[in-house]
């Protein structure tokens, strides 16, 4: 070998920074405008009554928890204090150009959360946590398949708009085979299928015909609800007791870890679809960023031409990754039916697509961080039917608007700057 | 590895990008492929590494015929490539980028970390590169990111090399370390091509120049063929490698730039306090490495970019807070960096893009309506005045050569009385008489008495147009010097190395090219100057 050697590159001087950047009054804002409705809303007008009770424990625990109960103003001012003393906070961290960690968000929503909670079931009967948190878990269900199917797609560059629809067929023909089968489980075989099929659709319009690919989701959106609402007013209205029967997944209780408080029932009282689900998430977190496949994926997703000339194929990766995530999401829309137990309606995912496309971004094209944004949506989802029957002086319809307004203030308030993958949406043209 | 390219031919459409050519590599040569931009080096290297399939002839590793379905089997026979354009993706670390397309494994198809950095190492300490396995790409320097993809190539065994135009990111000390790899990798038996426009790097390192003109070899010449002779060759007349350019006479300094910062949307300041004069009657040149902030620079000036403190007078008048078209009105000419996106709009006709900003006013326009009677005199004249090659004025600018296209740019700009000319990368991408063209149209502006300032990352450009040099690094102007200051300097300063301790440090040990210049000062056998004055006479 040659001894040669390159002369070493002339230091470079560190980079010092006299300018700096104008100070972001977003976020102190935001906060502060929660944090101060949070008192006067909560703390300071009155309440329905004094007295708010929070249930711990379901009836079946084996620990019993006993119910806590507080005063509504008081509990309420208290949260309202802290909600302003992090707005405080925040507003410091700005003006001394300091990062707070992803804690402030998640501390300042349970506060203000706990606070409205305090006011909205005060003098009403108990407000039952753990139902609330088994019922957010239930309803992120659909949403987390949802934004995984996404993420698979875009990372890997194909825009996948069609979440809703693939979540449509997977939940239509999960009902028609369990029903024809009379078995939920083959309904949870069959729905993968049936959004396999529409991301093939996607696919092939976007790599082969480079149609653009917003367009073709949309399209292909319109497609399935055509397409289902059609096979449910004729063939399946016609003879339910075969095509469209119930058949609900049993709830698989795991021993021991369900007795834990709390948490057990919420997460170890579930059905086979949930923890389908905790597997996914968590075998995508890994594969995507550690192995072979997730790092072709995502080379094809940045810069495929990158790929390319290091003899990945691009096309192919790209029609073999959004057939996958079609599958995710159709497994998904088994959800709506065999999961949740009910029969096959028309349009009855009723736009979970799009909510987990935006949990696909406020999760910020990451397995975790789809759960996490999938659960604050299931959450604020579930809170309307809780309060609803506890008993809260909101009007019903305003309760209906929680989760978008939520997607909304979490999109354009805490998501700020991300990146998506270079190349998502272009088409690969040598 | 030998390498041979026999009747190779590609066609786009109605072009002929290759037609015919022959080539062959030796083993452990430098075999430059020199050539004017457009000429079809690129073409000829993607369709060597597999990446276009030939319309015709045929490719010989070791006298046996092959055929490549694509990169990874050219890879696989030992052929790797340093595209231009980096091919890496940017939020990857270094060995990802590495791994990708044969990464190691361990169970269930999980990558082997471990390995795939002590392969980036091993390579890495082999030939002193230096670089870290696990720096995100997007983080390191250009320089720094084109010794990844060598470290790629050679991770797959390549015995012949392709080196694509890979000076054109590079500061002269860069260039410098690049030309030592090559001799490196040439001494360990590796074959390369090095693909380039510039005439001194190919005299300092290549052992065999084949000359690509138009699609064809028009001929072979050794590294001691004179540039003045190369540059005909590739060319295919005999032309001026320099500007007639009078001195400078600077008038009063009319535009001022005071303390001026931009900062990026993530925050960083990408022009950071800068501070410059320009007079009438001079061309201040703004040199650096591509992404120094100078296109921010440019951008801000013209009214692109709201700077957050600083100001820009011309005249006396603040332009800052004003909008783009205030900005022109006021008497800014302004060729873009990047003509086909900024420049011109490719599905207009030439005539319209010749009055994209000045349609708003007569005798162009009136009430809203054009005038397209006057809209088709003003073309009919500039493009004899700019010497546009063009069928019609109604033919659709995007179907001219780049040369024509930047030519209808600077016809707009410079059509109207201009109280300052800012110039992005005039040159870029052109061939050599266009270059001459519009170099010449720049200095002839700058005769009018009209400030001019230059942006270029082109060394060549920067020494042949500039009669005061600003040298930007991150941000900031690292000096302001005088438009004959010596290109090692300049260089190291381009490298964020003060003036005179770029001074001390480039008398200190030249570079290659440096010094091969000097020799020719010494001993002018058939200078450049010597043909100069040949063709005046």
């Amino acid at each position: 070998m040659s001894t040669v050697t390159t002369k070493p590159a002339p230091a470079r001087p560190a980079r010092t920074t006299s300018t700096l950047a104008p100070i972001s009054w977003r976020g102190p804002i935001v906060y502060g405008f929660f944090a101060l409705a949070s008192l006067i809303f909560f703390a300071l007008l009155p309440a329905g009554g004094t007295e708010t009770t929070f249930r711990i424990s379901t009836a079946t625990d084996f620990f019993q928890i006993p119910a806590l109960t507080v005063s509504s103003t008081g509990f309420a001012l208290v949260l309202s204090l802290v909600a302003l003393g992090l707005a405080g906070l925040a507003t410091w961290a700005a003006w001394t150009r300091r990062r707070l960690g992803v804690w402030l968000p998640v501390v300042f929503g349970l506060v203000v959360v706990f606070a409205f909670l305090a006011w909205a079931g005060a003098g009403k009967s108990a407000i039952p946590l753990t139902g609330l948190l088994q019922g957010s878990l239930f309803l992120a269900v659909p949403l987390v398949f949802g934004a995984l199917s996404g993420l698979l797609c875009e990372r890997s560059g194909i825009i996948n708009i069609a979440i809703e629809g693939q979540l449509l067929a997977g939940a239509f023909l999960a009902a028609v085979v369990a029903s024809v089968t009379s078995s939920a489980y083959m309904g949870l075989v069959a729905a993968p299928i049936a959004g396999a099929l529409v991301g093939l659709l996607l696919v092939i319009f976007s790599v082969k015909y480079w149609v653009n690919q917003i367009i073709v989701g949309v399209v292909l959106n319109v497609l399935v609800v055509g397409v289902t609402s059609y096979l449910y007013s004729t063939v399946l209205a016609a003879d339910p007791a075969t095509w469209n029967s119930r058949n609900p997944l049993p709830v698989i209780e795991i021993p021991v870890l369900s007795q834990i408080p709390v948490l057990g029932p919420v997460l170890f009282r579930q059905t086979l679809l949930v923890y389908l689900m905790y597997a996914a998430v968590i075998l995508l977190q890994i594969f995507v960023f550690k192995s072979r496949w997730g790092l072709r994926m995502r080379a094809v997703g940045e810069h495929p031409k990158a790929a390319d000339t290091v003899g990945i194929k691009v096309n192919v990766t790209r029609v073999k990754n959004t057939i996958l995530g079609g599958a995710v999401a159709g497994l998904g829309g088994a959800f709506f039916t065999v999961a949740a137990g009910l029969a096959f309606g028309k349009e009855m995912t009723g736009g979970k697509g799009f909510i987990a496309l935006a949990a696909m971004i406020l999760g910020r094209w990451n397995p975790m961080g789809a759960l996490a944004a999938a659960l604050l949506f299931g959450f604020s989802d579930n809170l309307r039917t809780v309060l609803g029957i506890v008993g809260t002086p909101i009007p019903s319809q305003i309760m209906l608007m929680t989760p978008y307004v939520v997607t909304i203030f979490a999109v354009a308030g805490l998501v700020g700057k991300v990146r998506a993958p270079a190349a998502n949406g272009i088409p690969y043209v040598k | 590895m030998k390498l041979e390219l026999r009747g190779i031919t590609k066609v786009f459409g109605s072009l002929v990008a290759n037609d015919h050519i022959d080539l062959v590599i030796e083993p452990g040569e430098v075999h430059a492929l020199l050539g004017e931009n457009g000429a079809g080096k690129s073409t000829l290297m993607n369709v060597l590494y597999g990446f276009y399939d030939p319309d015709d002839g045929q490719i010989l590793v070791d006298d046996v015929p092959v055929e490549f379905a694509g990169p990874g089997e050219a890879m696989a026979a030992g052929i790797g490539m340093v595209h231009q354009h980096f091919m890496l993706v940017p939020v990857f670390t270094v060995a990802e980028n590495v791994a990708l397309g044969h990464e190691p494994v361990k169970g269930a198809g999980l990558i082997d970390q471990s390995k795939a950095r002590a392969l980036v190492r091993e390579i890495s300490d082999r030939f002193g590169f230096e670089v870290d396995p696990d720096a995100m790409v997007e983080d390191l320097p250009v320089g720094v990111q084109q010794r990844v993809e060598i470290i790629k190539a050679l991770s797959r065994d390549a015995r012949v090399l392709i080196l694509d135009e890979p000076t054109a990111v590079l500061t002269p000390q860069e260039t410098d370390e690049l030309i030592a790899i090559m001799r490196q990798l040439k001494a360990a038996g590796t074959s390369i091509v090095f693909i380039t426009h510039k005439l001194r790097e190919v005299r300092a390192v290549a052992d065999r120049i084949t000359v690509i003109r138009r699609g064809k070899v028009v001929g072979t010449a050794e590294p001691s063929t004179s540039e003045t002779e190369l540059a005909s060759l590739m060319v295919g007349r005999s032309v001026s490698l320099g500007v007639e350019k009078a001195p400078a006479e600077p008038g009063e300094a009319v535009f001022a730039v005071r303390d001026l910062s931009v900062i990026d949307t993530v925050g960083t300041p990408v022009v950071d306090g800068v501070d410059f004069e320009v007079a009438r009657g001079e061309i201040l040149v703004v040199a650096g490495v591509q992404g120094n902030g100078q296109t921010e620079l440019a951008e801000a000036i013209v009214g692109l970019q709201t700077p957050v403190a600083g100001s820009i007078t011309l005249d006396g008048k603040e332009l800052v807070g004003s909008g783009v078209l205030d900005v022109l009105r006021a008497g800014v000419g302004y060729v873009p960096e990047d003509r086909s996106t900024d420049g011109i709009i490719g599905t207009f006709s030439v005539e319209e893009n010749l009055v994209l900003d000045l349609v708003d006013q007569p005798p162009f326009s009136r009430g809203g309506a054009l005038n397209k009677s006057v809209i088709r005199d003003n073309a009919e004249k500039r493009i004899v005045e700019y010497d546009v090659r063009t069928q019609t004025v109604e033919a659709a600018v995007g179907t001219l050569s780049g040369g024509n296209q930047q030519k209808v740019v600077l016809a707009r700009e410079m059509s109207r009385p201009l109280r300052l000319l800012l110039a992005s990368q005039p040159t870029r991408g052109l061939d050599v008489g266009s270059i001459e063209f519009v170099h010449s149209r720049i200095v002839a502006e700058r005769d009018n008495g009209t400030p001019v300032i230059i942006v270029s990352t082109e060394l060549d450009e920067v020494l042949a147009l500039a009669d005061r040099i600003a040298v930007m690094y991150r941000g900031k102007i690292v000096g302001i010097v005088p438009g004959d200051t010596d290109r090692d300097v300049l260089g190291l300063m381009m490298a964020g190395v003060p003036l005179d301790e770029a001074v001390a440090q480039a008398a200190e040990h030249h570079t290659v090219l440096g010094e091969a210049d000097l020799e020719a000062e010494a001993a002018p056998s058939h200078t450049v100057e010597d043909a100069r004055e040949e063709e005046i006479q």
